[in-house]
């Protein structure tokens, strides 16, 4: 069991939670994630680590209130235990002195951002960011993210806040701006990814992105997760999570991620009506 | 008394398990056979000869004392029969079900050469239900300690039979696993109707009331290394026993479309995770109306047979040799046609087609023949020129076996491997390239049985003792791919 130490709710949708992991956290990198399963009945969803305390064994999530899953785990508060979690997994980022790098963060992909920006920030590079979401609500750790970059941009769909445009906007000017930039980060909703991705095709720049596909055990045992890289199928979970964005077929990817759309919604609607929550 | 004897006739033939009818089970997660009642069990065992040299034990790859715990049957002492069992075999729920006895106990028996073989595991499966249901399982009495550490990875059947020699020698005993249960593939794969869960809960929990630390959610490679283990976390030993690996695909255009799972998944999903139970269990699974399941083993079996379960109108088994050239135990063949799973024999796949939307509609085949042997001795199939045909199906469930996973074994540096990249060891030691280092089951051997996953966590724990005894490390011969 393991305990929920805090919770934010970073908007009406979006959810943070440090849990209590002891030595997953103590070994924790920047581009890991975990899989946590609520109770018995649960499912095992991969979620993100945003960040992570060695000192007192806490890793942090943000997630977003999607589906029955995401939705219940919502609902636990400080205090209250998640039956299992699993991690680190997933081959963490790969950190270096770059030089001057982009990190792209979409929505909940902020989140899983700000540690690998953190940390190539501390590895010496030049780090600029950018973060984008829908609409001003949900755009959370802008401090942390200034914090971690050199330079910081904010995008909105709406124009609620910061520029309204989606993130490739004023990343194509930047890549048009500076011809020195060694690698760009993206982590976002696949759309995004696969739009960041022609964007930095076009200036040739080195992109790494982070694919969130459906995993069930996320130890190499099912083969759930299968993306195409290169031609290639490949595990997002032993595999990945991060891989050359320029290979990825994203496609595929949103497709895959669809899977079991009408289950979910069968799901949702029987948690409805069980928890009155309309 | 030697009038008695020859009064009373052996019966001729073996008694069979009462099991549910075909088609009512196919409807249904409950298990096929209904086992043994005392009375049965007891005229089973009275078809024993008792041999004075048994071949029967040799049969076994745990060397059970086969010939004692049936007399014990036929006097009608059902829990010492099943004590007799677990002096060689902790196990005897899981193995009396699961283990291919035909062609291992039971192939030696006597009686087989000319007409049927005591039917040894059903008697195991027997005596082994009757403990569970009719008395406290007994702990036999603790061990001095040895103040040793031993830290067993994979609580599947390699890693649980290792984990309980270990905690009878003395030894301290953690034995780590990856999922959140415990059991490894008698968990997540092998179904509910072969192998009930809650014998496996069972067999667990006796493995931890003997004093192992069953430790889940822990996945050793990324939460810690062996190295970790075998200095800072205080193990003198560790014995790794992961399984089999990642599924293979079938190499053919179409593979991730949607609906496609490995079987592995699958198995998981329904089994691990209770898919068949959604929506009161969270996670979901494709039930398909036209289910097609490629491969010849006991898992493809097991795939078609959940897919039927799951609803499916019509699942096809396709398998590029001949029925006779099926790996999978033949009980598991036989009761795969009783339910109506339709074989498709000497037919490979050659592309998946999509509906247009990313989920896969229908599967293109080829005729085979058999042609001349191959390295494997058995016929090799070789396609019929323009025999090509397509199919509609909507989940597709590709069990051609796994590859090695290299979760753990890339986080160990030394480790030799093969030139497949399983872990190469001697074969009676379980010795790998690194000092303290074990390994068994089938991280060593690909895919392969229960059973012998249990002989080589037994081999395994028994040279652990010796190694912790004498510290003596010498696997020069071994040979990997450099």
């Amino acid at each position: 069991m393991f305990k929920i130490l805090r919770k934010e709710e970073l908007s009406d949708l979006v959810i943070l939670f440090e849990i209590e992991t002891g030595d997953i956290a103590r070994k924790a990198r920047a581009g890991n994630f975990f899989v946590l399963k609520i109770n018995e009945q649960g499912e095992r969803i991969p979620l993100t680590i945003a960040d992570f305390d060695r000192d007192r064994g806490t890793i942090t999530t943000v997630f977003q209130k999607m589906g029955k899953t995401t939705h219940h785990l919502g609902t636990l508060n400080e205090g209250d235990y998640i039956m299992d979690v699993i991690g680190p997994l997933g081959i963490h980022s790969h950190i270096d002195n770059f030089g001057k790098v982009i990190c792209v963060g979409g929505g909940v992909g902020i989140a899983p951002t700000f540690p690998i920006a953190r940390a190539l920030k501390e590895a010496g590079n030049t780090v600029i960011s950018i973060i984008g979401a829908r609409t001003k609500e949900l755009i959370f750790w802008e401090d942390k993210m200034r914090a971690a970059s050199d330079e910081l941009i904010i995008v909105t769909d709406d124009g609620s806040y910061g520029q309204k445009a989606v993130v490739t906007s004023p990343l194509d000017n930047l890549l048009r701006e500076n011809q020195d930039i060694s690698l760009v980060y993206a982590i976002g909703p696949a759309i995004m990814m696969k739009f960041v991705c022609v964007t930095t095709e076009k200036y040739n720049a080195k992109t790494v992105v982070s694919l969130n596909s459906i995993m069930v055990d996320a130890t190499g045992m099912c083969g759930a997760c299968r993306v195409e890289v290169g031609g290639e199928t490949r595990f997002a979970c032993v595999d990945g999570p991060e891989f050359d964005g320029h290979k990825v077929d994203f496609n595929l990817l949103m497709s895959r991620q669809r899977m079991y759309t009408e289950e979910e919604k069968v799901a949702m609607e029987l948690y409805r009506e069980k928890s009155g929550n309309n | 008394m030697y009038e008695e004897k020859k009064a009373e006739k052996k019966p001729e033939h073996r008694l069979k398990m009462r099991e549910q009818e075909p088609l009512a089970r196919a409807k249904n997660f409950m298990e096929v056979p209904y086992g043994y009642t005392p009375e049965e069990a007891k005229k089973e065992a009275s078809r024993c000869l008792s041999c004075l040299k048994p071949s029967c034990r040799s049969g076994c790859p745990v060397s059970v004392d086969i010939p004692s715990f049936i007399k014990l049957i036929n006097e009608g002492r059902f829990i010492e029969a099943a004590w007799k069992i677990k002096e060689d075999n902790a196990m005897p729920a899981v193995c009396g079900r699961v283990c291919p006895q035909e062609i291992q106990c039971e192939s030696l028996c006597i009686l087989g050469k000319k007409g049927e073989p005591v039917a040894i595991g059903n008697l195991e499966r027997f005596v082994a239900d009757y403990e569970r249901d009719n008395a406290v399982m007994e702990v036999p009495e603790k061990p001095k300690p040895t103040g040793r550490k031993v830290a067993v990875i994979g609580s599947g059947p390699g890693g649980l039979s290792c984990a309980a020699d270990l905690i009878k020698s003395g030894h301290e005993v953690t034995l780590f696993e990856a999922l959140h249960k415990a059991g490894g593939v008698l968990v997540y794969g092998i179904p509910e109707f072969r192998l009930p869960k809650e014998i496996v809960e069972k067999e667990v929990d006796y493995i931890r009331r003997l004093g192992v630390d069953v430790v889940v959610n822990t996945l050793i490679g990324k939460l810690f290394t062996i190295d970790e283990l075998l200095t800072d976390k205080g193990y003198d030993a560790c014995f790794i026993a992961t399984g089999a690996g990642l599924p293979v695909f079938l190499g053919i255009p179409g593979e991730n479309l949607n609906g496609i799972y490995s079987a592995n998944e699958f198995l998981t999903r329904a089994n691990l995770m209770k898919a068949y139970l959604f929506p009161e269990y969270d996670t979901p699974i494709k039930r398909g109306r036209n289910v097609a399941v490629f491969g010849g083993g006991n898992v493809a079996m097991d795939a078609a047979r959940v897919a039927l379960r799951l609803g499916a109108e019509k699942v096809y088994l396709i398998y590029r040799r001949s029925e006779a050239e099926m790996p999978a135990r033949k009980a598991e063949i036989h009761h795969a046609h009783e339910e109506g799973i339709d074989f498709m024999l000497l037919t490979n796949p050659l592309r998946f087609i999509d509906d247009g939307k990313g989920n896969i509609a229908a599967v293109e085949c080829i005729q085979m023949e058999l042609g001349e042997p191959d390295a494997s001795g058995r016929r090799k199939p070789v396609p019929v020129k323009g025999s090509e045909f397509s199919f509609e199906i909507d989940v597709a469930i590709p069990a051609i076996g796994t590859r090695p996973n290299p979760l753990l074994t890339r986080h160990v540096p030394g480790l030799l491997l093969n030139k497949k990249g399983y872990i190469v060891t001697d074969y009676e030691t379980g010795m790998t390239s690194n000092p303290g280092v074990f390994a068994g089951g089938d991280i060593i051997t690909g895919s392969a049985t229960v059973i012998l996953a249990m002989g080589a966590g037994r081999r395994a724990a028994k040279s652990i003792n010796d190694y912790l005894k004498w510290k003596y490390w010498d696997t020069t011969q071994l040979q990997g791919s450099g």
